[in-house]
């Protein structure tokens, strides 16, 4: 199989610090006493509790109603009792319906779990709904409902799917073990979603940092002519879906449109192995890999965890803290969310959980921008990174938009950079964030 | 173990090891061959000079933010030290120390602190307090003051500029000006320190490349075009220390990669102009400076076009 290399302009080079897990064998979390399935996994509308405490479900189950178009049904983990259905903490810093489920360790699945035959004999409208009964969500971290995805409108002509397997989050090896260890799975999904859109022609791109991920998916497609493999730059954040697409397909993703606009679909590699299982075994989407890792962990893992696993319970797995933590990320370093408890289940989007020491979490006080242009030199979407935010602290969100502030991507590339620790992005989020909230006005 | 107190902020939660402090100590490091040489052909007085103008740059960023502006004292991002180093290298080794001290004055309080500090001064502080001496005290300032011995030299460019050894001093050879065994500031004269040294700041990524290399092609492309010798003309003079230490001030140049390329073109034609047919021989300085000012107006002309930018067609 021929391999295409190829990158995108800007970025940087972190330190990567794969090698925690690099090497370590991917195994599942022993079976949690509870889970906590927040009624939120996907943006969207959050769905409605289709259970009440003292029913006992079964695994994949469907206990979550969907409530609108983007929104998707979401399932039990485990089988078990129900034993409440109330707010709890969710990763994003809010409390969230959620139901509570007592684990009976007998792993009871559902009547409604049955294989659903191969690609060939389904429909792409059956496949499309297999997709939406799983509950399948963009596993890359915006959780946003695949099947809608899958349906673009008449007038958007798709040619390509680019599946993403760069994984240029630092610490993460979560997509690296899947490709490593399931990569028939991440080829079957793919060719499910070319079938959806009725197009014959996909990539996987994947960083060369990840040579064995390479050669596992290389072998998977060679007897496939319509999927091709790239081996992209180790670069952050290739990852990053205009970037992608701009480096597999040659494409831009026009400013202010979506990757459909470009004739493109993206997916996380999660995501299509995700469908290869809701077809082949009918289960839906309970369960994801997460990265455990970091320098406050003592042996950081790669584990299988059922969605609603406490991330608390994740650490213990992984012999707990070994030394106090500064912070604990949902994610990876760069894009991230810093959490305040590990009081929190592991959700549709928790490709890792970071956990870093005083030492790793440390960042100088910002100072004076000495206008090094290094923000403008790493940007990816060759914006003026120093000038969005210097307007966006003085309050001039007209200026910001005319510096085309809604373009970031935020991928924190800047941040990173700034000799003078400056917080770039998080004031060019604000702007953002500003002008959104102007233009609503303005209406 | 407490988990309690974690730290939540928001994203990245990594940074990269460098800051404004280790960015200004490799310029130094860079600085150092060139001061070297400085020593080896002027002897102890250069060392003396530099460290007075450092003293004096430093203690009046000091004072400035600790009395007059109240703010907190930021002597340790070495910024205030680079510049000292620079105005020093820009004077003959015959300056008085007064004026070593005045010229650092000028260059902290009024082009640096009065414009706002680190970042925000419109020119290189170094330069424009090399200007201030020159139109105060001329004659200190050029040919006259370039003694190495009892006898004065001039400088390589104000031979040509006379017509060479018609007027009565020999040119120079390419090696003694490669190595610096000519007249004139204490760090302009060899090529080959200031080279070394702009290698490693480009090495280091410290700057791009752009600058530089534009700057001096453009020198040399066009000292060529108009009949004279482009080796000597990059290696006489202030080119070099202008093109990679002074050129480069990341506050007085454009940030971005076409407004770079099209400021270093205008830098390298200015002093091409200036001493070709200026009244100086040389015109690194005056070239950087009015091109420093015109910097912004570069920069808002070649806004860069953003991934995905699509033209108004209305």
């Amino acid at each position: 199989m021929d391999i295409k290399h190829s990158t995108f302009k800007g970025g940087i080079h972190p330190s990567y610090q794969k090698e925690l897990t690099k090497n370590k064998v991917l195994r599942p979390v022993s079976p949690p006493e509870t889970v906590v399935i927040p009624m939120s996994l996907h943006i969207g509308a959050p769905c409605n509790p289709m259970v009440k405490k003292g029913d006992l479900v079964k695994v994949g189950q469907r206990i979550g109603e969907p409530n609108g178009f983007v929104s998707v049904p979401i399932h039990a983990s485990v089988s078990g009792e129900v034993i409440s259905v109330e707010p709890r903490l969710h990763p994003n810093g809010q409390k969230v319906m959620s139901v509570v489920i007592k684990n009976d360790m007998q792993e009871t699945i559902s009547e409604e779990v049955k294989a659903k035959g191969d690609i060939d004999s389904l429909s792409p409208q059956e496949i499309k709904d297999i997709i939406f009964n799983a509950g399948i969500v963009g596993l890359g971290g915006a959780t946003f409902p695949t099947h809608v995805k899958l349906s673009p409108p008449p007038d958007k002509k798709i040619d390509f799917v680019v599946l993403n397997g760069a994984e240029c989050e630092p610490y993460l090896t979560t997509d690296d073990h899947l490709m490593n260890e399931y990569p028939e799975k991440v080829v079957h999904g793919l060719q499910a979603m070319l079938k959806v859109l009725g197009i014959n022609k996909g990539f996987i791109g994947i960083e060369d940092n990840k040579p064995e991920a390479i050669e596992a998916i290389s072998k998977a497609i060679t007897d496939n002519d319509q999927i091709e493999i790239y081996s992209l730059h180790t670069k952050y954040p290739q990852g990053s879906e205009k970037q992608l697409i701009t480096a597999v397909t040659g494409r831009e993703v026009p400013s202010g449109a979506l990757p459909m606009d470009a004739g493109v679909v993206v997916s996380n590699v999660g995501t299509a192995a995700a469908i290869s299982d809701a077809i082949k075994t009918g289960m839906p989407l309970v369960e994801r890999i997460v990265t455990v890792t970091g320098s406050a962990v003592k042996d950081p893992q790669v584990l299988t965890a059922k969605i609603g696993t406490m991330v608390r319970d994740l650490i213990e797995e992984c012999g707990g803290f070994s030394e106090q933590p500064e912070k604990v990320i949902n994610g990876g370093p760069m894009m991230g969310i810093a959490q305040f408890s590990i009081d929190i289940p592991v959700i549709k989007a928790t490709s890792g959980i970071l956990c870093l020491n005083k030492k790793d979490a440390y960042v100088k006080e910002p100072s004076l921008c000495i206008r090094c242009g290094k923000c403008v030199e790493v940007c990816p979407v060759n914006l003026m990174p120093l000038y969005i935010s210097e307007h966006s602290l003085k309050g001039d969100y007209d200026k910001c938009k005319s510096l085309h502030a809604m373009d970031c991507v935020e991928c924190g590339s800047c941040s990173y950079i700034c000799p003078a620790k400056r917080t770039l992005v998080s004031s060019i989020r604000v702007a953002k964030r500003e002008i959104v909230a102007n233009s609503r006005k303005g209406k | 173990m407490n988990e309690q107190f974690l730290t939540v902020s928001s994203s990245p939660h990594i940074r990269a090891s460098h800051s404004t402090g280790s960015i200004m100590r490799d310029v130094l490091i860079a600085l150092t061959p060139a001061f070297i040489a400085g020593v080896v052909f002027f002897g102890i007085n250069a060392a003396i000079l530099t460290i007075v103008c450092v003293l004096a740059s430093v203690a009046t960023e000091a004072l400035i933010q600790k009395f007059l502006l109240k703010r907190e004292v930021t002597i340790n991002d070495w910024s205030a030290v680079v510049t000292g180093v620079l105005l020093a290298f820009n004077l003959p080794v015959s300056a008085p120390l007064w004026m070593a001290v005045i010229g650092s004055v000028f260059a902290i309080a009024i082009v640096k602190q009065c414009f706002g500090g680190i970042g925000q001064n419109f020119i290189n502080p170094a330069l424009a307090a090399r200007a201030f001496l020159l139109a105060s005290w001329p004659t200190r300032m050029t040919s006259a003051a370039f003694a190495v011995d009892a006898a004065t030299t001039a400088t390589p460019l104000a031979l040509i500029k006379g017509g060479g050894e018609a007027a009565g001093g020999a040119l120079p050879s390419y090696m003694d000006l490669f190595m610096g065994n000519v007249g004139g500031c204490i760090g302009e004269v060899s090529a080959i320190a200031l080279l070394i040294g702009g290698i490693y700041l480009i090495m280091r990524n410290v700057i791009s490349w752009r600058i530089p290399v534009i700057y001096i092609g453009t020198v040399a492309i066009f000292t060529l075009v108009f009949g004279q010798d482009p080796i000597y003309h990059v290696l006489a003079g202030g080119l070099l220390l202008g093109a990679f230490f002074m050129a480069t001030d990341y506050a007085s140049s454009p940030v971005t990669p076409k407004a770079q390329i099209i400021y270093a073109l205008g830098c390298g034609i200015l002093t091409g102009v200036i001493r070709l047919w200026g009244g100086y021989p040389e015109g690194v300085s005056y070239s950087i400076l009015i091109m420093n000012v015109a910097a912004p107006l570069i920069e808002r002309f070649t806004m860069p076009k953003i991934y995905g930018e699509v033209k108004d067609n209305a």
